[in-house]
């Protein structure tokens, strides 16, 4: 019950058809990275977890601890403990970080509770430092003209401000420098545990270095072909993706 | 037939006050439509001078002869009917209305905002007039001391002609357009303000109670003289959306600042989605004076209006920062007008509109700078936000004329919310109301810092309550 599972997931956008009969379970506690060429599918599975409207779901189902979340509104799917790091997040102009943050935490709260704004603030602040974020961030608009790093960077502090029983990283590593890299994983490392788990979506095995998986899944042509030990991403990185279309293409 | 209770209210109000005892023989009498009888027939309500009355039927004759302004405004204001309105009714019974009779969404407004029993209760009958009755003569007292005059528009030009009427009507004369002529053949209630030379308000004044206790009317007219270096700060509608229920609403307001005087003048209203709101708002500004409006409007079916400052005299300033958020089946047409007259003289015109589903703003800016003047200034900004494909925005700023030694600066932007930025907001559990709401504070963010703190507190309520009611 302990697990985000996703069933048989056939998907598609304006007729083409992505996911294909896509299947992965995910135990609390265990960190599962998904390696894959571009175009395969790993942003649109992300999506539709989160709830995006835009695909299409043919059949399937998602689970999070046994509670079925396809479907359902974005909002309630996050409320459900689904955290999504985008891969490509968004800039709202005029809204500061820590206003934002404060807002998506006030949305958890039930109805008439308020936040204290004092012990918000440190631990915000306290997050910040982890990540070696600049404190004068929490002023500035959302994403509004953030380079790729810092974007990546308020991503993470958001998963970890917001305590989500599930995190989805998508390419948080691309845009990041090797020192920024370090930071990102570190943060996500202090929050790994017992009672979390993620999926680490990553075009490049370099992240893995420092977010040692559990598993590793390699995913083709809208469904996951190949499933191994951390050792999976450093043999996948050397003998490049070409061996995955040719080694798995024909069982695709 | 909201109509007709809203000017029983103001008809029991006036009576209470002594100063007109009603005849209960004329009851339905005034009936629906306008005529000279009508505005005698008010005018004889109110007792007033000959010249007052004079005034409403030039008004009168003026509206009659003027076109709608469809020719550049939109065609939806063919849908008033001037001939079923009920300019004032006169049946004297005690008012029916109680708060069980509020439309439920207004109620809920009431609710959200936290409005108090005693408040709401006086909004919704005459038994709560009494308590805002009180609040006014409280702080009457304190004014008084000064020197301030802060009374109805009746008893402003009935007890202090001789300051009132040299500006009543200046600044914004009957023929200035339909409804500022409307407004002057049938106002009633609003507020008359003097302030002495010299007496800077430490604390604004409010109109929220004086509006509801004195004009249950369509027609309001304000004046607010403020004389040689005084300072006034006037809010109306700040506590509670507006509630009102009728179908047109028609305002006239009138600053004058004489040398070197300052008045700011702020408006947060939230009207109800069936009400024709066209306002007519001006500020004159003598020698180094300074004018600004803050104008914020929510709800209405169609908003007109366009606060403006004549500069007239030499280094005075004028501004108008302005918010309006148009929803499904609102039209907010608003702007700014700037007229210099003289030398060293600035204004400052930031706009910000917001268009959600079917809603539409139009920004209709007027600046103008005669070429003869020197050192003048304008800045104008206006800002756009739609919320979802349908909605729509036209900007039509115009710009007369400018001398060599002057400067004008205009920028203008269109920005979206992306459905994308929706689904990132929700994704860390903002319900999609709580998103929007998010993302059109952050629009305003940076021009609500030049509003006083309890206004900018009460606008982003306002706000998150239009977008939560916005969203299925
Ligand atoms: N919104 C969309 N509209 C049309 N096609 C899309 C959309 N999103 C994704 N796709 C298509 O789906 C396929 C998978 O994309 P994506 O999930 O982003 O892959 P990955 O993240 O693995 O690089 C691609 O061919 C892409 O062009
Ligand atoms: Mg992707």
């Amino acid at each position: 019950m302990n697990t985000l599972e996703i069933k048989n997931l056939n998907v598609s956008i304006e007729g083409q058809s992505i996911l294909k009969d896509f299947s992965l379970t995910i135990p609390k506690g265990e960190v599962h990275a998904l390696m894959g060429p571009n175009g395969t599918g790993k942003s649109t599975l992300a999506k539709v977890m989160a709830g995006h409207e835009d695909y299409e779901v043919k059949s399937g189902g998602i689970t999070l601890d046994g509670q079925n979340i396809l479907g359902e509104e974005p909002d309630a799917i996050a409320h459900a403990g689904l955290f999504l790091a985008f891969q490509y997040p968004l800039e709202i102009p005029g809204v500061s970080i820590a206003n934002f943050i404060r807002a998506a935490r006030a949305a958890r709260l039930p109805e008439g509770e308020s936040i204290n704004a004092v012990e918000f603030y440190k631990e915000l602040y306290q997050k910040m430092d982890d990540l070696k974020m600049d404190r004068k961030f929490t002023a500035r608009s959302l994403n509004d003209g953030f380079s790729g790093g810092e974007k990546k960077r308020c991503e993470i502090l958001q998963m970890s401000m917001l305590n989500p029983a599930y995190c989805i990283m998508d390419e948080t590593d691309s845009g990041l420098d090797i020192d920024a890299l370090k930071t990102v994983s570190e943060g996500v490392n202090l929050m790994r545990g017992p009672d979390r788990g993620f999926l680490v979506i990553t075009h490049y095995q370099r992240l893995l270095d420092y977010i040692v998986p559990d598993v590793v899944h390699v995913m083709f042509d809208g469904r996951i072909v190949h499933s191994g030990p951390a050792e999976l991403a450093q043999e996948l990185e050397s003998k490049g993706y070409d061996w995955v279309k040719e080694s798995f293409a024909t069982t695709a | 037939m909201s109509n007709s209770k809203i000017q029983d209210e103001a008809i029991s109000v006036d009576t209470e006050k002594g100063n007109f005892s009603y005849p209960e023989d004329y009851a339905y009498d005034a009936g629906v439509g306008l005529s000279e009888d009508t505005i005698r027939y008010i005018s004889d309500v109110k007792k007033e001078d000959e010249w007052v009355r004079d005034f409403r039927l030039r008004a009168l004759e003026i509206f009659n002869k003027k076109d709608m302004p469809t020719n550049w405004a939109t065609k939806d204001l063919e849908n008033i009917h001037f001939d079923k309105i009920r300019y004032y009714l006169s049946k004297g019974q005690q008012p029916s209305r109680t708060w069980d009779e509020v439309p439920d969404d207004v109620k809920e407004t009431f609710e959200r905002l936290g409005i108090p029993e005693q408040e709401r209760k006086f909004l919704a009958g005459v038994e709560a007039q009494f308590d805002s009755e009180a609040a006014y003569s409280r702080m009457k007292e304190d004014l008084e001391k000064e020197g301030v005059i802060f009374v109805g528009s009746s008893e402003g030009l009935e007890k202090y002609p001789e300051i009132f009427r040299p500006y009543f009507g200046k600044v914004i004369p009957s023929t200035d357009n339909k409804f500022a002529a409307l407004n002057s053949a049938t106002f009633s209630g609003g507020s008359f303000i003097y302030i002495p030379k010299g007496v800077k308000l430490k604390q604004p004044l409010q109109a929220y109670f004086r509006i509801n206790a004195e004009n249950f009317g369509q027609f309001e007219r304000t004046l607010i003289i403020a004389d040689e270096d005084s300072e006034i700060t006037y809010m109306e509608g700040c506590t509670a959306p507006k509630f009102e229920t009728a179908t047109l609403h028609s305002a006239v307001v009138e600053l004058v600042a004489l040398k070197n005087a300052k008045i700011q003048y702020i408006t947060v209203q939230n009207w109800s989605s069936n009400v024709f709101n066209l306002v007519t708002k001006r500020g004159m500004a003598d020698e180094g004076a300074e004018v600004k409006w803050i104008d914020c409007n929510i709800g209405s079916r169609l908003t007109m209006k366009y606060p403006g400052v004549v500069l007239k005299g030499r280094g005075a300033r004028g501004e108008v920062l302005s918010i309006a958020l148009a929803n499904n089946g609102q039209h907010q047409d608003t702007g700014a007008k700037m007229i210099h007259l003289a030398d060293d003289t600035t204004s400052n015109i930031i706009s910000k509109s917001i268009s959600i589903g079917e809603g539409r703003s139009t920004y209709r800016g007027q600046v103008h700078m005669p070429k003869h003047l020197k050192n003048c200034k304008n800045n104008t900004e206006c800002d756009a936000l739609l919320i979802n494909t349908n909605s729509r925005t036209d900007t039509y700023p115009a710009i007369t004329t400018r001398g060599q030694n002057n400067t004008v600066q205009h920028e203008a932007s269109v920005s979206k919310v992306s459905a994308e930025q929706i689904f990132y907001m929700m994704q860390r559990g903002l319900s999609e109301g709580e998103a929007m709401s998010l993302a059109v504070n952050g629009f305003v963010n940076e021009l609500l810092k030049a509003f006083p703190m309890e206004y900018s507190v009460e606008l982003k309520r306002l706000i998150d309550m239009e977008m939560e009611g916005s969203v299925g």
